[in-house]
């Protein structure tokens, strides 16, 4: 108990001007409401019934009254709707710098995966000043990942990825929240975002991370679960090799092209079939539910690792509606 | 008591008191008996939804989540969401006053389809049944909502027997709507225009547009969710091939215009209100007429708001921010148009005029804060937090149950033709407006701060906030329970009522005795003037500002 706290903590790049944001739909709510408030005061007072013989003039209306405040709430509501708008895509817009991690939702916890294979459970260690671009998905129900230091929150989904990032501009500990209702232990589904100089954070990343990056687990992944025997790099195995590919445009069997993504090489692990590549037979075993979020996670990150080295220029997050626009960033080969 | 009321003779027997049998009750056509039942019913549910939400206040007067298990605080929540919307809050006004009233109004003897009017209560009643079994049974853990693939896979509780109810209790929506379109398109009294209508009558054409359209959506959404959950047929778990957010878009497409299904009619209520107690016409009543039509057609295509981080696509979301901002408007317009009305008027402190000041002061304070909801970027930080739940109980309990009470005292002599005590109404309305504010207001600043809504436990430094708001939720019953039980004792011991003790204009007040015969009017009335034509015609005077 104590105080009464009005703001949540302001600790990220959009905080301010999301704030900013906040401060005036609390002016404009608040002038109205006093106005109506008054106003009805007022006039219940003033006009109050004297005696029950009392009848009115009648006042029927009123043309421009009518059209001045049908006309003042749209336009305030315009107003509101662009700097709005504006605020969103500046908070699901990554920048070009953002490294990447990945996280994965359950219930009732949070795994998160740092590139250099460091893993954390209801805990996130990030570098102050560093844009972070979170890769999420959910082994079960919809979850939301929600920092509110951050003033940002994405729904984590199962079967998908979908993606947040933030910009922490204050070193500390900060509150992490599931907000979509996932059951029992929805309510302890929570976790800490420690925010720290970048030395520290590189100290605490190199400590107790012995089994390899992300990208070697996902290589050791690769070979055991003998995906190396029909995607052989040479490609002349059954399946096509997979050097060159993340990142990259694909011919399909159907017909077409798609881009490999993230998502289109999740569903290619878990459901081969699905969107076969030119010149090849739908021959590869189907891995759903053989293996996890997280050991997926680790396949695309060695897929990544081998994948395209150079950055298509037409590949910038200038379409942020599509997944693809996630697959700009994916051959950068941002190590830590 | 007044020249008008002493002009229409004293009926013999009423509605009520021609036939005392329970059969005469449960095998009634008449319209009002209907109302009447449908107000037993929901208010035996109102109850059970409050004393859940107190449950709510009790779990969360401490951060540790030491009242409830948490499997049982879920339950809690869910149904007390599922009783108060699909079982309260959406046959509301409609089932009850507009039932009781709408043919009163229009100068119908009944509804068009009496029989189908009863089997509409029936059929809620089976719903109920339906849902309530699932709760004696073990209760329901998915949130009124229903968000797959939680409720399609993963909760193990009456996920089924629950949606069931609420599947049966739609189709007494659908012909609670049809039946009010039918009657008000062609049973209208002789002279009695639409631009005659009284805007309660207006709203109800709004709601049952609504009510007929979007309902069965609803019905079908949940069947799949049977199939997904029955046949394992993969409609929206991924791991069935179905999408999660399908299930979202299907859902909210009803819901979000459902909201409307709750307050459309509220404001209804409210303009009769303000026009009685004011003693003057509905200030704009034409634009106040038309933009209830334009709250129901815009809010079909505002359902995405609920998705802005769904994974929806961002420019579908940027789409239905607008189109929300666009569908304030006329309320905002209502709003004006009511406060307007107050100008020069002859306003009565009494009870009901008390709920209608009420209603005015709440409802614009939900409806800005959902402009906050309709700000994409600041919906990312709000969405799924106790702003939300702030923002709709201003809404649904500031407005919709500020307004069914207020309708429900300034009909209550014509239902029941009795007079309640109106010094001990007045100090429940006052108690409920303290109340409700202190409930729900610090819940807008929890929201803030970023406590996630559906929360049996929450950190430490939200505990001040929620202590104001249980103390709030123990004023707001205290005020609930005073009509509860001044309203009951007033069917015994009340003052009798006169056929119009507020000197209203109106069918319902002028040509019928409190309470109406069976059939309403002896002989069908004849209309000359405009809805509240309170002063003399000639007096009339237009300003232009």
């Amino acid at each position: 108990m104590g105080s009464i706290p009005f703001l949540p903590p302001s600790a990220s790049s959009v905080s301010g001007e999301v704030d900013a944001f906040y401060f005036f739909m609390v002016a404009v709510t608040a002038f109205f409401s006093l106005l109506v408030f008054g106003l009805v005061v007022f006039m219940a007072v003033k006009y109050r019934r004297k005696s029950d013989q009392d009848r009115p003039k009648a006042i029927l209306g009123s043309v421009p009254l009518e059209i001045i405040w049908t006309a003042i709430p749209f336009l305030i509501g315009m107003v509101m709707f662009g700097w709005s708008a504006k605020i969103f895509f500046t908070i699901v817009t990554p920048p070009e710098d953002a490294i990447e991690m990945y996280a994965t939702g359950k219930q009732w916890m949070w795994k998160i995966q740092h590139r250099n294979g460091k893993r954390e459970i209801n805990e996130l260690h990030i570098p102050v000043g560093q844009a972070i671009k979170l890769k999420m998905t959910s082994e079960d129900v919809i979850h939301s990942f929600f920092v509110p230091a951050f003033r940002t929150k994405m729904d984590v989904l199962p079967g998908r990825y979908t993606t947040t990032w933030f910009r922490p501009t204050k070193v500390g500990k900060y509150h992490l929240f599931c907000t979509e209702y996932c059951g029992t232990k929805h309510s302890g589904m929570i976790g800490w975002v420690y925010v720290m100089q970048p030395e520290d954070y590189q100290k605490w990343l190199q400590g107790d991370s012995g089994e390899g990056t992300l990208a070697q687990r996902g290589e050791k992944l690769f070979n055991e679960l003998g995906c190396a025997n029909c995607h052989r790099t040479d490609g002349k195995g059954r399946g096509p090799s997979l050097v060159g590919v993340a990142g990259e445009m694909v011919e399909l069997e159907r017909g077409g092209k798609v881009l490999a993504d993230e998502e289109y090489l999740r569903e290619s692990i878990l459901n081969p079939q699905a969107k076969l590549v030119a010149g090849y037979q739908g021959i590869m075993p189907v891995f759903q539910g053989l293996v996890s979020e997280d050991q997926l996670l680790q396949l695309i990150e060695y897929l990544k690792s081998i994948g395209k080295t150079q950055k298509a220029p037409a590949a910038k997050p200038a379409t942020p509606a599509s997944r693809t626009a996630a697959a700009a960033a994916i051959a950068q080969g941002k190590g830590l | 008591m007044s020249t008008v009321s002493s002009t229409i003779p004293e009926a013999k027997p009423n509605y009520l008191t021609s036939d005392f049998s329970i059969k005469s009750w449960l095998l009634t056509t008449d319209h009002k008996r209907i109302g009447i039942l449908y107000l037993i019913s929901i208010s035996l549910m109102f109850l059970l939804g409050g004393i859940l939400a107190g449950l709510i206040r009790l779990e969360l007067l401490t951060p540790n989540g030491d009242v409830f298990q948490p499997e049982n605080y879920n339950k809690i929540f869910t149904m007390h969401g599922v009783v108060m919307i699909f079982f309260f809050l959406i046959p509301s006004i409609p089932a009850t006053l507009g039932n009781f009233l709408i043919p009163l109004m229009i100068g119908a003897r009944d509804l068009a389809f009496p029989r189908i009017n009863l089997l509409s209560w029936y059929i809620y009643l089976v719903g109920g049944i339906l849902t309530l079994s699932a709760m004696a049974l073990g209760g329901v853990d998915t949130g009124w909502t229903f968000y797959t693939p939680y409720s399609s896979t993963y909760s193990n509780t009456y996920v089924m027997l629950t949606a069931l109810g609420v599947f049966v209790s739609g189709f007494s929506s659908i012909l609670t709507g049809l039946n009010f379109i039918v009657t008000i398109h062609r049973m209208r009294a002789p002279g009695l225009t639409w631009f005659r209508l009284p805007l309660f009558v207006w709203a109800h054409y709004a709601t049952s547009l609504i009510m007929i359209l979007a309902t069965p959506v609803v019905a079908v959404t949940i069947l799949l969710v049977a199939l997904e959950r029955g046949l394992r047929i993969g409609f929206f778990d991924p791991a069935l091939g179905g999408d999660p957010v399908l299930f979202q878009h299907l859902f909210w497409f009803y819901s979000h215009p459902a909201v409307y299904i709750m307050i459309l009619p509220g404001m209804g209520v409210q303009s009769e209100l303000i026009a009685a107690m004011s003693r003057k016409k509905i200030f704009g009543y034409e634009v106040v007429a038309i933009s209830s039509v334009a709250i129901a057609v815009i809010g079909f295509l505002v359902w995405g708001h609920h998705m802005f981080v769904a994974s929806q696509s961002w420019y579908a979301g940027l789409v239905f921010s607008f189109l929300s901002f666009l569908v304030a408007v006329p309320s905002a317009i209502k709003v004006f148009n009511w406060t307007a009305t107050l100008f020069r008027g002859s306003n009565a402190f009494l009870t009901p005029m008390l709920y209608a000041y009420g209603f005015i002061g709440l409802f614009t304070v939900g409806g800005l804060t959902g402009l906050f909801l309709s700000s994409m970027g600041l919906d990312v930080h709000m969405h799924d937090t106790y702003f939300v739940v702030a923002h709709f109980h201003y809404v649904m309990v500031g407005g919709a149950i500020m307004a069914f009470l207020g309708g429900l005292h300034f009909w209550w002599p014509k239902m029941t033709g009795r007079m309640y005590y109106e010094p001990l109404a007045r100090l429940s309305a006052v108690l409920v407006f303290i109340g409700f504010n202190l409930t729900f207001f610090p819940q807008f600043i929890l929201g803030y701060l970023g406590m996630p809504r559906r929360y049996h436990a929450y950190p430490e430094e939200f505990q001040v906030l929620n202590v104001l708001s249980t103390a709030g939720a123990t004023v707001l019953a205290i005020g609930y329970l005073f009509p509860a039980t001044y309203l009951i004792y007033s069917l015994f011991k009340g003052e009798k009522a006169p056929a119009n003790p507020w000197n209203a204009k109106g069918l319902e007040w002028e040509q019928a005795p409190s309470p109406p015969p069976t059939f309403n009017f002896d002989h069908t009335p004849e209309v000359h003037e405009p809805a509240y034509a309170y002063a003399p015609e000639k007096e009339k005077e237009v300003v232009h500002a």
